[in-house]
């Protein structure tokens, strides 16, 4: 199992910023670990906190938020509700025992394909060192 | 449930990584899948019609294509799913090249994920209501932000095309920088002979209003319905009274004594003015932070230029004024300024004043200028002249990696004409590398160099002074030897960058920006005139460092993709928006404080929430807060998402 395990992260990328940034990692040819699968959604503040629950009670091993710069946001201020809400949560990931670093808030522009591939990089490394969640393997205990 | 998939190759781009046929026998064995197809290219005509064949004779009710990003090809496939009689919103597409075969190596990897993508889009298609678009008229009229070339060929071609343009400025006069220029390179026009007609025509033109000296000061709505706000800032000077006569500048106690921004500080002007002579419209200004009536209150025993003016025009009570219009497009023709090079501290610039930047020579050349066109600098005519190219271009360690564009071109024109002012001059170029890709620019440039003027490869390391001599040091690329050149003085290539405006309006219209700070273009190659915004659009520099030729040709450009909206009397507005089922709405209101857009209005009677479908943008920020789950934000519905969720885990 434990050679095979490869981390699965969910993404959430807003429309206008962070999902045109990883468009842009692909214009640019950068290359990045295949962990994450990418869910669009025109804001940020789409992502409720059901959805991210969800997503680590079906087993991801961490869940990415991506929205625009503070001060970008396409809708005046969405990004600063996802801030508040994910601040939230975080704590809220802690009493159901998972480690809050798999819940990963970053503001990536439309320009910024490298930092988007750096933070895909730097996300799966830090993922795979944290180890499957618990929250997975019960899930595959489960199934 | 019939949902045809096809999954594209896009030549080689998708396939080299993704073993498409392995997504395909994955996604086939899919339920609700009825067709699974792939293809070279899909958005072609053939992999277009491959799709509306299959609608209409399999009777698909939902498509999804496997290709590139849906910021690229959505629209080109919900035109075709809809042409063959489907939804356009029943349209999925999975993103297979941006986001998986160009960014991953690893076959067998990138194959698992592409599949999972188009697993989760399957899920998602499954789910998509259909959406109808609603009809919303357009406001016939068009704003254009700045005043340059850029702003003023924008303004005219759509003013000539029949449609109303607030052209605002927030200088004084149009004209943009192409007004300091002396001549243009290379077919050494003289810039206020091919540009002042232009400020003159833009100024008569009955279908254009000119608002100069105002800013925008905010912008609200859509495309086809914008409302905006300009403040016009107040000149102090009655314009319809003026007639520019100028007894007012020549009388004013502070003549001369103050740096003009138009003459680069080199010239000087009074506290009341018009920054060049052929300024449009010829109306004086008085500047309220140097005239001693408006900042003390008190000029001598009564100010001179009232008792000068004989219409009667200057009125220091004169205040801001608000103005409010409504457009159906808009293009930001925000423009450049010029690098800062006081930046780059190795060059001395504003320690010793004969080391210049490209615009100050430029106003020293035009016979308008501080110097009447004589090449003096500081009252001496300069022997030796040394210009540095790529002063703020191309420079990694200040943050502007890009390349200008412009400088080399430049360089090589303000060279000629200094030898022509100068004969015996000695003249060198430090450059980095020559670029001189436009027309006719190659051949100017060799005709510079049979002019005697010498280039150098390699840029300068630092300017010095000895004994009141400035020395240039540099080191010759080609020749791989340092060597250092005397200099009178010295040009610095200076580059372009955004100008200050462009941080308000970029900020009021949300557009992005590249990562050299300019704006972004809807697509560099197939879209470089539109922003993501519809109804916004892009001309000149304001988008990137350009020409004056290329600026022209975007203006227009600009010009037509808003004549192309303005045409029509009702545009499409996105049914993408939240909606709220009132049976479901427990009125807690928690939604309306979270919409930016105050397009929630409680019932106050059935004590439920509503949603203006006309105001909503559809970010979907209150049905992600709303707690009794009665917000439905329409094509991102809660269940679509988690159906994603579940296929990509």
């Amino acid at each position: 199992m434990a050679e095979t395990w490869n981390p699965k992260i969910v993404g959430f990328l807003c429309n206008w910023c962070c999902y045109a940034g990883a468009d842009m990692a692909g214009t640019s040819r950068m290359k990045y670990p295949p962990n994450i699968r990418i869910i669009r959604v025109m804001c940020s503040s789409r992502i409720n906190a059901e959805m991210v629950i969800k997503a680590f009670q079906m087993g991801a091993d961490a869940v990415f938020i991506g929205g625009c710069h503070p001060g970008d946001c396409h809708y005046v201020d969405g990004n600063y509700r996802t801030q508040k809400r994910i601040a939230v949560l975080r704590r809220l990931l802690e009493h159901l025992g998972i480690d809050p670093r798999r819940l990963r808030l970053e503001w990536v522009s439309a320009a910024e394909g490298e930092k988007f591939a750096q933070t895909m990089d730097e996300f799966a490394k830090e993922v795979a060192e944290l180890g499957p969640s618990p929250l997975a393997a019960l899930q595959r205990e489960v199934l | 449930m019939k949902i045809g998939v096809y999954v594209c190759h896009c030549g080689v781009n998708i396939s080299n990584t993704v073993d498409v046929q392995k997504v395909i026998s994955e996604v086939s064995a899919l339920p609700t899948v009825a067709v699974c197809r792939d293809y070279q290219y899909m958005c072609s005509d053939p992999g277009q019609e491959m799709i509306a064949k299959d609608i209409r004779e399999l009777g698909l009710d939902r498509v999804v294509v496997a290709a590139c990003s849906p910021r690229m090809h959505e629209p080109t496939f919900r035109g075709a799913v809809e042409a063959a009689g489907m939804n356009p919103y029943c349209f999925e597409m999975a993103n297979i090249r941006e986001q998986c075969s160009w960014v991953h190596e690893d076959k067998e990897q990138a194959t698992r994920k592409a599949a999972d993508l188009v697993k989760s889009s399957v899920a998602r298609a499954a789910l998509l209501e259909p959406l109808n678009s609603t009809e919303v008229p357009v406001t016939h009229a068009a704003l254009v932000i700045g005043g340059g070339i850029a702003g003023i060929q924008t303004a005219l071609d759509i003013a000539n095309s029949g449609y109303p343009v607030y052209l605002v400025e927030k200088d004084p006069s149009i004209g943009g920088h192409m007004a300091q220029f002396d001549k243009t390179f290379p077919t050494l026009d003289c810039a206020a002979c091919i540009l002042t007609p232009k400020m003159v025509d833009v100024a008569r033109h009955p279908n254009i209003e000119l608002l100069t000296y105002s800013e925008v000061e905010s912008i609200e709505g859509s495309v086809g319905n914008f409302h905006v706000r300009i403040r016009k800032k107040p000149r102090y000077v009655n314009v319809s009274l003026c007639t520019g006569c100028g007894s007012c500048a020549t009388a004013c106690r502070l003549v001369g004594r103050i740096p003009s921004e138009f003459d680069m500080g080199l010239g000087k002007r009074g506290a009341i003015y018009v920054p060049f002579p052929q300024a449009v419209p010829l109306r004086y200004t008085i500047d309220p932070e140097k005239c001693l009536m408006l900042k003390h209150g008190k000029c001598g025993t009564s100010p001179k230029c009232v008792d000068a003016c004989d219409r009667d025009a200057i009125d220091f009570s004169m205040t801001e004024e608000i103005l409010e219009v409504d457009v159906g497009a808009i293009v930001v023709a925000t423009g450049y300024k010029e690098f800062d090079p006081t930046i780059k501290r190795e060059y001395k610039y504003g320690t010793f004043k004969n080391v210049m930047t490209g615009l100050e020579l430029e106003r020293i050349f035009a016979p308008s200028g501080p110097t009447g066109g004589k090449a003096l600098i500081n009252g001496k005519v300069p022997k030796k002249i040394v210009f540095v190219s790529c002063v703020g271009s191309r420079d990694k360690r200040i943050g502007n990696p890009y390349c200008s564009r412009v400088c080399c071109m430049y360089i090589a024109k303000q060279a000629h004409l200094l030898k022509e002012k100068i004969p015996d001059a000695d003249i060198t170029v430090m450059y980095t590398d020559m670029r001189a890709f436009g027309k006719g620019y190659e051949e100017f440039y060799e005709r510079v160099q049979k002019e005697g003027i010498k280039y150098r490869r390699g840029n300068a390391a630092e300017v010095y002074e000895e004994d009141g001599v400035l020395h240039v040091r540099a080191e010759d690329t080609l020749m791989g030897e340092p060597y250092e050149l005397e200099a009178d003085l010295v040009v610095l290539g200076t580059g372009l960058e955004p100008s200050d405006a462009a941080d308000a309006i970029g900020h009021m219209l949300h557009l992005s920006r590249s990562a050299d700070k300019f704006f972004l273009e809807a697509h560099p190659k197939l879209r470089p005139v539109d922003t993501v915004i519809d109804g916004v659009f892009l001309a000149g520099a304001a988008q990137g460092p350009k020409d004056i030729p290329d600026t022209v040709a975007q203006a227009s450009g600009a010009a037509s993709h808003v004549v192309n909206l303005l045409s029509k009397d009702v545009i499409l507005a996105e049914p993408i928006v939240a909606e709220v089922n009132t049976d479901v709405c427990a009125g807690c209101r928690i939604c309306e404080i979270l919409c930016p857009y105050d397009a929630h209005a409680f019932d106050e009677e059935r004590n439920v929430m509503t949603i203006n479908k006309a105001i909503c943008k559809g970010c979907g920020s209150c049905a992600a807060a709303c707690p009794s789950g009665a917000i439905a934000m329409n094509h991102f519905r809660d269940s679509q998402i988690v159906a994603q969720i579940l296929e990509v885990i």
